[in-house]
C-alpha cells in the first residue's frame, strides 16, 4: 500500500460548476474515489484539474463525475498542456508589469525634475531614469518591434511603426539630453506609452483566451473515444486517436460514434442531424455504412471501423472549409484600417516639424526635440486602447447572457452584417426530439412514465424525463427496474409489470415514438419531435426589425423545412449539400456582408465563408470551431442581443476614434509650437487613455 | 543629498519587491481562477478527512 505511484494529472471540462456548493461537491466528492488523489476547480473556466493513478480510464473518471451528477469532457491530453496563445498572454501580463513598475518610477523621479530640482540632482535623476528606462524598454517593446519589424520587411505599414520609431527615437534622443546635462528626457513618457499600449494588447489576447477557455469546455468530442471489443472478447476503452480500421466498436444507444466504419451486428436508428441536417433519424442495419459524428438512437450496434481521423467523411468538408476561411482572413481589423492612414500622418507630421524648425533656424538639437515631441504626442495611444478596452467590457458583457464571442474582430464583422442565413435543424430548432402532448396523457401514466424513463439513458427516455419534470410530474413508485438494450425499460408496479419501449409495429414511417404498457396492454403512445426553439419567432422578427434579411438554409428535405418557415414567414432553400450552402452564401456575400448561423457539420464550410458566423452551444464540434460566436441555451434571442451589442460597440470605438482625434487637433499644434515639455506629454496621454476606456466602459450593463 | 541616497534606493526596492511579488503570483497561478476565489469562503472544509 505504500508503494509511490507516479500519479497522472487530467484536466476536465465541467460546464455545470455554477456556485460554491459545486466546488465542494466536487473537490470533496471526486477525492473519495480512490483513484482520484487530488481535484481542483477552476471556477473561471469551469475547469477540474485531477491528479489520478495511471490505470485510471476515462469513462471510470467520467463516472466518479456523473456519480455526483455532473457532466464531464476531458481535455487536452494527459501530459499537461503547453498553450501556445496563453503563454503570449502571460508574456504580456509580465511586460505590461514590467512597464507599469518603470512608469512609476520614473515618473516619481520625473516629477522631483518638474518641480524644480536643478544641476547634480536633476542629472542624477536623470540618469536613474535612463537605467530603469532602457531594460524596461528592451524588454516590453518587444511585441512593439517584432510586429514593427514584419510589417517593414513586407513593405507595409501598421500602428506598430510609429510606436516604434517614437520609443526608439525619443529614447536615444533622451539619452543624449542626460549626458549633456540637458533640462528635457523623455523616457517617462516613451514607458507611459509602452504601458499603454501593452494594456491595450493584453486585454486583447485575454478576451480571446476567455472565449478560447470557453469554447474548449464546449467541445464534447475532443478526448472521445469507444469500447472496442478485443480478441479475447473483452472490451476496452480506446481514445478515439488510437482506434484504427477493423477494430469492432461497442456503440451503446446515445453515444456518438467515434470513427467511420460498417455495421456489423444489430440495427438502430442513427441520429444524422449535425452531420446532414436531415431530421429524421436514419435506419441502419448489418452492412450499412455510418459516419463519425452521428447519434445512435435506439439500440447498442457492433460497428467495424472503416476509417479514422483525417480519412473520415470529415475530411471532405474541413478541406472545404480551408478554402472558405481564406475569405474571411482577408478582412483587416478597424485599427489597422486606421493605422494605414495614420502612420503616414504621423510620420509626415514628425518629419514637418523638424524640417520646418530647421528652416527657421532652431538647430537640429532642438528641431529633433521638437519633432520628438510631435511623435510621442501623437503615438495613438488612445486608438491602442480604445478598440480593445471597448470590445472586452461588450464581450463580457455578452458572456453574461451565455454568448462566447471568439476575437475583436468577430464583433467589428458582426456589426456591419445586414443579411443572416440560417440552417434549420438544430439551429432554428432544438435538434434534440422532444416528447409531444405529454399533458395529454392521464397523471398515472405520467407519473408512470417519469419513473421508467429515469431509468435509461437512452436519448428519447432522457428527452421524456425532461418533459415530464418540466410538468412537474411526482414519480411513481415501483420497483425491480430493469433495462433491456434495444428494447426498453421494465418493471414492477403493485402487481402490475409495466414496460416503457420501441413499438412493437412500426407506427407512421420513420417517427421517434415509445410506448408504455401496463402487463402487456398498451396504455400509451408518446411520440416524439424536433421542435422550433421557443422565441423563434420573437427573434426572427426582432432581426428583420433591425434591418437584417433572413432566410432558411437547410439540408433537410423542402417537406421536412416548410412548415419551419411558413411559422417563421422566412424564404428557404432546401436539400441543400455543404457545397450548396457555400455557394448560395457567396452569391450573397457580392453585394450583402453575410451572417451565417448553423450547427452542422454540413454548416462548417458555410460558416468559415460568411462575413460573420454564429452556432449554438449544441452545435457540432467542427461548426462551433468554425464560428466566431457561440450562444448556449434553447434561445435565439442571443443572437439578436449579441448583434446590437456588436453595433453598439462599433458605435462606441467610432466616438472613441473621434476623441483621439479631437486630442490630436489641439495636442499637435502645440508639440508643433514646442511647447509640450515632458510634464505637458504624460498629462495628455494619460488624460486621452483614461477618457476612451471611461467612454468604453459605458457598454457595462447596455444588456438589460 | 545624503537623504535621496537612502531614500531613492527604499523606493526602488519597495517597487522591485512588488514586481517580483506579482511575478511570483502569476507563476504559482494566484490569478488563474479570479471567480473561484470569491466563492471559496463559502466551502466548508472536511477538516478530519484529511490525512
Amino acid at each position: 500500500m505504500t508503494t509511490v505511484i507516479a500519479l497522472v494529472e487530467r484536466d476536465f471540462a465541467v460546464p455545470d460548476i455554477r456556485c460554491a456548493g459545486c466546488i465542494a461537491k466536487l473537490e470533496q466528492g471526486l477525492v473519495r474515489d480512490r483513484r482520484i488523489a487530488t481535484a481542483r476547480v477552476n471556477f473561471t473556466e469551469k475547469r477540474v484539474h485531477l491528479s489520478c493513478v495511471p490505470d485510471a480510464e476515462l469513462p471510470d473518471l467520467i463516472g466518479a463525475f456523473m456519480a455526483l451528477g455532473f457532466e464531464a469532457h476531458p481535455i487536452g491530453n494527459a501530459l499537461g498542456d503547453a498553450d501556445p496563445a496563453a503563454a503570449g498572454s502571460r508574456e504580456l501580463l509580465r511586460a505590461v508589469a514590467v512597464a507599469g513598475f518603470a512608469m512609476m518610477n520614473i515618473m516619481l523621479l520625473s516629477v522631483s525634475v518638474w518641480s524644480g530640482a536643478a544641476g547634480a540632482t536633476r542629472d542624477l535623476f536623470h540618469w536613474l531614469s535612463a537605467m530603469i528606462a532602457l531594460p524596461t524598454i528592451a524588454y516590453a517593446g518587444r511585441p512593439f518591434f517584432r510586429s514593427a519589424w514584419r510589417a517593414l520587411r513586407h513593405r507595409q505599414t501598421n500602428m506598430d511603426v510609429p510606436i516604434s520609431i517614437g520609443v526608439l527615437l525619443a529614447s536615444t534622443l533622451s539619452l543624449y539630453e542626460t549626458a549633456t546635462h540637458g533640462a528635457h528626457t523623455y523616457f517617462d513618457g516613451a514607458v507611459m506609452l509602452l504601458f499603454f499600449l501593452l494594456c491595450g494588447r493584453w486585454l486583447d489576447s485575454v478576451m480571446r483566451d476567455r472565449a478560447r477557455g470557453g469554447i474548449t469546455a464546449l467541445l464534447r468530442n475532443m478526448g472521445t473515444g469507444a469500447m472496442v471489443l478485443g480478441a479475447d472478447g473483452k472490451s476496452r476503452w480506446i481514445d478515439a486517436t488510437a482506434l484504427e480500421p477493423g477494430m469492432v466498436m461497442l456503440v451503446a444507444a446515445g453515444e456518438r460514434l467515434a470513427a467511420d466504419g460498417a455495421v456489423i451486428r444489430g440495427s438502430s436508428r442513427l441520429d444524422l442531424s449535425l452531420l446532414t441536417g436531415e431530421s429524421a433519424p436514419q435506419l441502419v442495419r448489418p452492412d450499412d455504412r455510418v459516419h463519425a459524428g452521428t447519434l445512435n438512437l435506439d439500440a447498442p450496434v457492433e460497428i467495424k471501423v472503416s476509417a479514422v481521423g483525417a480519412d473520415t467523411a470529415l475530411a471532405d468538408i474541413a478541406r472545404l472549409m480551408g478554402e472558405a476561411a481564406q475569405g474571411k482572413s482577408r478582412y483587416v481589423r478597424i485599427a489597422d484600417r486606421a493605422a494605414r492612414l495614420y502612420a503616414p500622418a504621423v510620420h509626415a507630421l514628425a518629419l514637418l516639424a523638424f524640417v520646418g524648425w530647421m528652416i527657421i533656424g532652431a538647430g537640429w538639437h532642438q528641431s529633433l526635440l521638437i519633432a520628438v515631441a510631435v511623435l510621442i504626442i501623437t503615438c495613438p495611444c488612445a486608438l491602442g486602447l480604445a478598440v480593445p478596452a471597448a470590445q472586452i467590457v461588450a464581450a463580457g458583457e455578452l458572456m453574461r447572457v451565455g454568448v462566447l464571442v471568439k476575437d475583436g474582430s468577430a464583433l467589428e464583422r458582426l456589426a456591419e452584417v445586414d443579411r443572416a442565413m440560417i440552417d434549420k435543424t438544430g439551429t432554428l430548432t432544438l435538434g434534440r426530439p422532444e416528447a409531444r402532448d405529454l399533458e395529454r396523457l392521464a397523471p398515472h401514466v405520467q407519473s408512470l412514465a417519469l419513473a421508467l424513463a429515469q431509468a435509461s439513458r437512452h436519448p428519447l427516455s432522457e428527452a421524456l424525463t425532461r418533459g415530464l419534470q418540466a410538468l412537474d410530474v411526482a414519480r411513481a413508485d415501483v420497483h425491480a427496474i430493469r433495462e433491456t438494450p434495444g428494447f426498453g425499460v421494465e418493471a414492477r408496479w403493485g402487481d402490475h409489470v409495466v414496460t416503457l419501449g420501441r413499438p412493437s409495429d412500426p407506427i407512421g414511417g420513420d417517427a421517434l415514438a415509445t410506448q408504455l404498457s401496463i402487463d402487456g396492454a398498451l396504455i400509451a403512445t408518446i411520440r416524439f419531435a424536433d421542435r422550433l426553439r421557443p422565441d423563434a419567432r420573437a427573434a426572427i422578427d426582432a432581426l428583420r426589425s433591425d434591418g437584417i434579411d433572413v432566410s432558411i438554409l437547410s439540408g433537410d428535405r423542402a417537406a421536412a423545412v416548410a412548415p419551419v418557415a411558413r411559422e417563421l414567414a422566412m424564404t428557404a432553400q432546401t436539400g441543400m449539400s455543404p457545397q450548396d450552402k457555400l455557394a448560395a452564401l457567396a452569391r450573397q456575400s457580392v453585394t450583402h456582408k453575410v451572417l451565417m448561423i448553423g450547427d452542422g457539420l454540413n454548416d462548417g464550410p458555410a460558416l468559415a465563408a460568411g462575413h460573420a458566423s454564429m452556432a449554438p452551444g449544441s452545435a457540432s464540434d467542427v461548426g462551433k470551431n468554425a464560428s466566431d460566436c457561440i450562444f448556449l441555451g434553447d434561445r435565439l434571442m442571443p443572437i439578436v442581443a449579441t448583434l446590437r451589442m456588436a453595433r453598439r460597440t462599433q458605435a462606441i470605438v467610432r466616438q472613441n476614434f473621434a476623441l483621439a482625434i479631437g486630442y490630436n487637433v489641439i495636442a499637435v499644434p502645440l508639440a508643433f509650437l514646442g511647447y509640450v515639455t515632458p510634464l505637458v506629454a504624460a498629462l495628455a496621454m494619460s488624460g486621452s487613455s483614461l477618457l476612451v476606456v471611461g467612454n468604453a466602459m459605458r457598454l457595462k450593463r447596455a444588456i438589460r | 543629498m545624503n537623504g535621496l541616497a537612502v531614500l531613492i534606493p527604499i523606493a526602488l526596492g519597495l517597487g522591485l519587491l512588488g514586481l517580483a511579488a506579482f511575478f511570483w503570483s502569476l507563476r504559482r497561478g494566484q490569478f488563474d481562477d479570479l471567480d473561484g476565489a470569491a466563492l471559496r469562503i463559502f466551502v466548508e472544509d472536511e477538516e478530519e478527512a484529511a490525512p
